[in-house]
């Protein structure tokens, strides 16, 4: 059966048919929807962990148990996790483990665009490169394979065009495997200095036999073009490219006649298949987004090669990407199409904050504060964003309570807090606030607790209690964990609240001791309205613009003057005001209009 | 053969996901080669959203190339003007007249473009551009929700595929209870000229 899959879907569908038995994963755009496809099969037991570091953890354990499993993670994910990457690969597996790697050239979503075919190589490890949902499912099982044979983690590197892309599969069934038996062996799964340095030799001689299977890999395949009795075999042969992933497909497109040295396993690197189609070709090209990771290798060969001096070293590839690069270079015939309108200055539409959202309330709090605000991955990393523009720095997961003390410490003038969400703080948030406790560093940490996972998309985790299923597990209390830390200055608060919250907040920071505020605000998506709309009081409002700056997706500009002032009056969209009440907080003339409560509201998703 | 490439654009909350699932499985089910790319990491947040979507005998890349477009449907008036330069000199845009205002013309000096600008571009970027009121035309129906299915619905009427198999998809993408509005909002895209 035949059915369209993003690479997503396929992945999920491969572990299955490769009887996968337990996958873990922390949520990360583009990975996230691999474990929530994985979690509609029954056969394979699955979970959101706390961060990626514990899903590998627990993955290599229930590959040394002996059963099949698989970690998900995007790019950035695999750095949390690559403590656990390196002594799994000195320790190897038992049964099969995967670890499925989503990069994000782009920055589609993500802090950086890393290129992570760098960690195959440094944790010395095999890295396969699907460039379709096909080959995306196929590879799963084969990655599987491979970790059973030669006793290594095996890693899967997708792109966000990879998992975000749907292309036609063909489905086949679960084959389900016996479990290995696990053989207690410490000289191998114990990583003492002793043990491990015994093992390096093994890790060096598996790679070398890896080398050689990669010659004959079945995703590393020449491709001769254009053999048209026409135009001969030698005009397919004077370009040769080299490509994985979704660049063979733009290559393909924009270069029909060449030659292609296509790679489904990108590390470790086939050398005699290299030198081969080199010799074959008379100018070969490599076409890779991000870092020259082949062109290096085979410029190491001795091989002559172009590459980044062709095509660019930063952003997503695109067809029209390559065809520039291709035309620029005298490779191709044809630039792209690049016709230019007189559009005038566009509006950007950049993701904003929901109507709503409790996380609007903090930061207008922060900003009236005029504090410096060090924040974090998630959300209310929007909170940057004008017209709030609140946000000081961020960096990555869990960094903002280390930057925020490293700021206090580092002779920062005025006051400054961290902000970090719930899942976030669960992630990496402990270890820096024990620390500001252990150190005594006189820092305000406000958790925004909206329980859940929003930014990739409302999943569950210690702080909802929600497994992958939506069942309601155990809550992690975050007060309570905040004060068996040994915070003494704690505070909660509805966000909603805002003289409360401003309050706190400066009673936290005059404390001048480790605090915490927890700012609790569910977030619109998981929990009913519990208000009917708000509305402008037209022959009230003055054009003010208070409640334009807060930034809400509901208020807009009507098409009324103020008669004074000749300014715009305000109109709120009755369809995306949640009824949150911000506009009426801020609204100076008091043209707003509350909305009514609604008996029945009640949260959908969890209990209080 | 019918060989097409599909641009979607819309604003998170449009359902420009959807509709493009519905054009990549009316090519699985008239037997081309599909593939289809989106970008939809933060579209919850009301940002912009893309789709492209790719009917072939064998389709390699999964973005259409810019300027190969041959449909380009367009969900919201300052979206088309954003990707127009995806439309292939000669290609049909539908363009829906929907405008959703960012928030950025709200607390800043941004301008939403006017109506006549953004259909004189389209029109000088197109060879054919539909102009279609496709919120009103839903609104009418009972239900602004299936909007979609008249935009599908006049673009239907532009390509060789018959009906049938575009209303095959879409009701096994719909709810049971809303099979019949859909098809209503179908037609009602299909049987009208909109060309302008």
């Amino acid at each position: 059966m035949k059915k369209l899959l993003s690479g997503n879907e396929a992945i999920a569908r491969g572990a299955w048919e490769a009887g996968v038995e337990v996958a873990a994963a922390y949520p990360g755009t583009p990975s996230t929807e691999i474990l929530e496809n994985v979690a509609n099969y029954p056969e394979i037991y699955s979970e959101w962990s706390t961060n990626e570091k514990v899903a590998l953890d627990i993955t290599i354990g229930a590959a040394y148990a002996g059963k099949r499993a698989m970690a998900t993670m995007k790019h950035v994910g695999l750095n949390v996790a690559s403590d656990s990457l390196f002594y799994a690969s000195y320790t190897g597996v038992n049964a099969g483990l995967v670890i499925v790697n989503a990069d994000d050239p782009g920055l589609h979503s993500s802090q950086n665009e890393q290129d992570n075919r760098h960690y195959a190589k440094f944790a010395k490890v095999p890295m396969l490169e699907p460039c379709d949902s096909q080959e995306a499912k196929d590879m799963l099982r084969l990655a599987l394979d491979l970790s059973e044979q030669f006793d290594t983690p095996v890693i899967l590197r997708t792109t966000t065009r990879t998992s975000h892309a749907k292309s036609i599969v063909e489905l086949g069934d679960r084959k389900a495997l016996p479990k290995r038996p696990y053989e207690k062996n410490p000289q191998k799964y114990v990583m003492i200095p002793g043990y491990a340095k015994r093992r390096h030799p093994v890790v060096e001689e598996r790679l070398t036999k890896l080398a050689e299977y990669a010659e004959t890999c079945p995703y590393n395949r020449i491709e001769i073009g254009d053999y048209s009795p026409r135009s001969g075999a030698e005009r397919g042969l004077s370009l040769g490219i080299v490509a994985s992933g979704p660049s063979y497909q733009y290559a393909r497109e924009v270069f029909p006649d060449a030659s292609f040295l296509k790679l489904g396993m990108v590390w470790p690197l086939p050398r005699k298949l290299i030198a081969e189609f080199a010799s074959r070709v008379r100018r070969l090209i490599v076409v890779e987004e991000l870092d020259p990771f082949f062109e290096e290798h085979i410029r190491m060969m001795g091989i002559p090669v172009e590459g980044k001096s062709l095509f660019p070293i930063v952003d997503e590839f695109s067809p029209e990407v390559v065809r520039r690069s291709a035309y620029a270079a005298g490779l191709v015939d044809r630039p792209p199409v690049e016709r230019a309108f007189d559009k005038g200055a566009l509006p950007l539409r950049p993701p904003v904050l929901c109507a709503g959202c409790g996380h609007r309330d903090v930061f207008w709090v922060l900003r009236k504060l005029k504090i410096t605000v060090n924040s974090d991955i998630g959300c209310y990393a929007l909170g940057v964003m004008p017209p709030l523009t609140a946000t000081d720095t961020i960096g990555c997961m869990g960094a903002s309570i280390g930057v925020a003390t490293g700021m206090r410490r580092g002779g920062l003038e005025g006051a400054n807090v961290a902000v970090i969400g719930d899942s976030t703080f669960f992630h990496s948030g402990m270890p820096p606030l024990a620390n500001a406790v252990y150190n005594h560093t006189p820092l305000t940490t406000i958790v925004v607790d909206n329980r859940t996972t929003g930014m990739t998309g409302h999943q569950g985790n210690p702080a909802s209690g929600l497994s992958i299923h939506r069942e309601m597990h155990t809550r992690v209390d975050i007060e309570a964990v905040v004060r068996a830390m040994g915070v003494e200055e704690v505070h909660t608060v509805e966000s909603r609240d805002l003289d409360e919250m401003e309050k706190v907040i400066k009673q936290a920071i005059q404390s001048n001791k480790p605090a915490v505020v927890i700012a609790k605000t569910p977030c619109v998506f998981v929990t009913s309205h519990p208000r009917e709309a708000y509305q402008v009081v037209t022959e009230d409002c003055n054009g003010c613009t208070m409640c334009f700056r807060i930034g809400c997706p509901a208020i807009y500009k009507s098409e009324v003057l103020d008669e004074k002032y000749k300014r715009p009056k305000a109109y709120i969209d009755p369809l995306a005001c949640v009824g949150c009440g911000l506009c009426f907080d801020v609204c100076a003339p008091q043209a707003i209009l509350e909305g009514a409560l609604k008996q029945e509201a009640t949260l959908t998703t969890h209990v209080a | 053969m019918v060989t097409a490439n599909f641009l979607l654009a819309g604003v998170g909350g449009q359902g420009t996901l959807l509709a493009s699932d519905i054009l990549a499985d009316i090519g699985l089910r008239i037997g081309a080669d599909v593939k289809k790319s989106e970008v939809h990491g933060m579209s919850q947040r009301g940002g912009a959203v893309t789709s492209h979507v790719r009917w072939g005998e064998h389709v390699a890349s999964p973005l259409c190339e810019k300027g190969a477009v041959d449909y380009f449907v367009a969900q919201e008036m300052l979206e088309a003007l954003r990707w127009i330069e995806f439309i292939r000199p000669g290609g049909t845009v539908l363009l829906s007249q929907q405008q959703i205002v960012p928030t950025s013309t709200v607390y800043g000096a941004d301008q939403y473009p006017g109506n006549d600008h953004v259909i004189s571009v389209v029109k000088q970027a197109a060879g054919t551009v539909l102009l279609i009121d496709a919120k009103k035309v839903a609104e009418e129906l009972g239900n602004p929700r299936v909007a979609n299915s008249v935009l599908l619905g006049a673009l239907s009427a532009q390509m060789d595929v018959s009906a049938d198999d575009w209303l095959a998809v879409i009701v096994s993408r719909v709810p049971q209870k809303h099979v019949e509005i859909n098809r209503q909002a179908f037609y009602a895209g299909r049987e009208r000229n909109w060309e302008i």
